[in-house]
């Protein structure tokens, strides 16, 4: 293997993803979310061509936590435990890369030889968690009381500031200002997500949606209204990461673990980050890039965070598919991200309309369609490269897959 | 000023320490406050028991103008939680002494049309009565009322 820039090893090409898996879906399923979390672990297991006793690591994200309610459905412990598994390697935990940051750990942790195959998973029940009350219900605080705020939320909550959709409704409306993009832009985001969500049975809303219904939704935080917000929902999703060399028999072509990235250079906050029309992204994309010849031109499907509308755009343009500035104009008409454009996006309808799976759901979906079983949905070319991002702000993780 | 006549919303008040009392009383006496590096003159915020800049541990809190510009805004629909009358805004401003210290805040008595990145601020403060410490939380207004 021969790189341009190093001598040293992308270590990273020693990993791949060899198996995915995912539970049920749904807005509000009211299940035990261990059991959702164990179901998307089995699948991917059993579509890899695995057993148990096979897998030796276990990588997840965010770990457990009890608050906010339904954000963690089960930790390492919990899956080690229920499955029994006897581990060289696990990890579990919040502060990494963002949530494919888990899944970046064990591509590490198969590469340094410390497991063979990795179970990697992310569980939320966040639907059921919030019932009727919607996310006002799980803010800190918001029973009032005598409960005072500390660490960076005494930055926010004091300003009545609790919620990602407004530190981030601040990063567009900057990127609004410095570049004039529009709101009308940002709607393809959301236009091509529903589009895409018709055509996937476990999608959480797949009614036909318009412009004037983008643009006449209900203001959450300007410039976001209410179809710039993912949807909460209930569900697991699972992947395996294996040695490459562990992979070739197995029951999936290997997708290989082309290039990484991880990087956040700016100080590691919402806002203090020294560019807030941009974010940890930009140096997480700089560093993927850094690691292989392939070039953004090579890319033929992008999976990319949409928690909000804007962080798909602020992936779009950290990764290099258009320059700073210019992701308004790049996905304008929303025919380039469709699925027989020259760059299908989030073709799963994402987590805006496919449910707020957290990150591993972009995975998922690379993965599907790298494979060829992504059913009605399924991208009509070959895809042999495709990038995977997820998160936002200050915590950004990607991944460049090839199948070679 | 603090606007007492006026009924002062509901907010989450920060958990008073050693290192942010300042930063949230010197309202009382209508002074925005920054911990600063006494060697390197770098202001420091939040505050860190060291300087991040030279690493040096000679550190004093000291008033600022209380001017600031707006880095960016957003105007705020959604009851989260109890707070100020919808819809507000939160606002990112840089103060005018070093625009790399940036608070998140609201941006006050500004007709929400009016607002502008780059617009000049200032300072003004909301009195909290506390049992564990009263707490002044720094606001914005246009420097120039519209
Ligand atoms: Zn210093």
């Amino acid at each position: 293997m021969t790189h341009s820039q190093t001598a040293n090893e992308i270590i990273e090409r020693r990993a791949c993803i060899s198996g995915v898996g995912q539970s049920d879906v749904g807005r509000r399923l009211f299940r035990d979310p261990l059991e959702l979390t164990l179901d998307a672990c089995l699948a991917a297991i059993d579509h890899a061509g695995l057993t148990t006793s096979d897998i030796d690591g276990l990588a997840t994200y965010p770990g457990p936590m009890s608050t906010p309610a339904g954000f963690s459905g089960a930790g390492a412990y919990d899956v080690m435990d229920a499955l029994r598994l006897n581990c060289g390697w696990y990890s579990g935990g919040l502060e990494t890369s963002g949530q494919l940051g888990s899944v970046i750990n064990a591509c590490l942790a198969v590469a340094s030889g410390l497991a063979n195959h990795v179970l990697c998973f992310r569980s939320v029940w966040e639907g059921s968690a919030q019932g009727g009350q919607g996310r006002s219900s799980v803010m800190p605080g918001g029973s009032g009381g005598s409960f005072k705020a500390s660490g960076f939320m005494e930055w926010t909550l004091p300003f009545s500031a609790p919620s990602a959709a407004i530190w981030i409704a601040q990063f567009a409306q900057r990127h609004f200002h410095l570049y004039g993009t529009t709101k009308e832009q940002m709607g393809w985001i959301a236009i091509n997500a529903r589009r895409n969500a018709a055509l996937n049975p476990k999608a959480i809303y797949t009614e036909p949606m318009s412009m004037d219904d983008y643009l006449n939704a209900r203001v959450i935080s300007t410039p976001f209204g209410l179809f710039d917000c993912d949807a909460p929902c209930d569900g697991a999703t699972a992947m395996i990461v294996s040695r490459l060399d562990r992979a070739h028999d197995l029951r999936n072509p290997p997708l290989r673990v082309e290039a990484v990235g991880s990087a956040i250079h700016g100080r590691p906050s919402w806002d203090q980050f020294d560019d807030l029309s941009t974010m940890a992204n930009r140096d997480a994309g700089a560093q993927m890039w850094s690691r292989t010849d392939l070039k953004p031109s090579d890319v033929q499907m992008l999976q990319a965070y949409d928690g909000f509308t804007f962080l798909t755009m602020s992936w779009i343009e950290a990764l290099g598919f258009c320059k700073v500035g210019e992701s308004g104009p790049f996905i304008d008409g929303g025919t380039r991200i469709a699925r027989d454009g020259e760059l299908p996006l989030n073709t799963h309808g994402g987590q805006l309309s496919g449910g707020r799976l957290h990150g591993y759901g972009f995975l998922h979906e690379a993965a599907t369609q790298m494979w060829g079983q992504a059913g009605a949905r399924q991208i009509a070319r070959n895809v042999e490269v495709g990038a995977v991002a997820a998160g936002g702000g200050n915590t950004c993780g990607c991944l460049l897959l090839v199948k070679d | 000023m603090s606007s007492e006549a006026e009924a002062v919303p509901f907010r989450i008040l920060p958990r008073l320490t050693d290192a942010n009392r300042e930063f949230w009383q010197g309202g009382e006496v209508n002074e925005l406050r920054f911990w600063r590096c006494q060697d390197c003159a770098q202001y420091i915020h939040p505050p860190l028991p060291i300087c991040p800049s030279c690493h040096g541990k000679n550190l004093r809190v000291e008033p600022v103008s209380g001017r600031a510009t707006l880095t960016t805004f957003s105007v705020n629909h959604q009851a989260w939680m109890p707070g100020p009358e919808l819809p507000y805004c939160v606002a990112i401003i840089e103060i005018m002494e070093d625009p790399r210290v940036r608070l998140t805040t609201n941006i006050v008595n500004c007709d929400h049309d009016a607002l502008v990145i780059g617009m000049p601020l200032r300072a003004i403060f909301e009195h909290h009565v506390d049992p564990e410490g009263d707490v002044w939380i720094p606001l914005f207004e246009p420097e120039v009322k519209p």
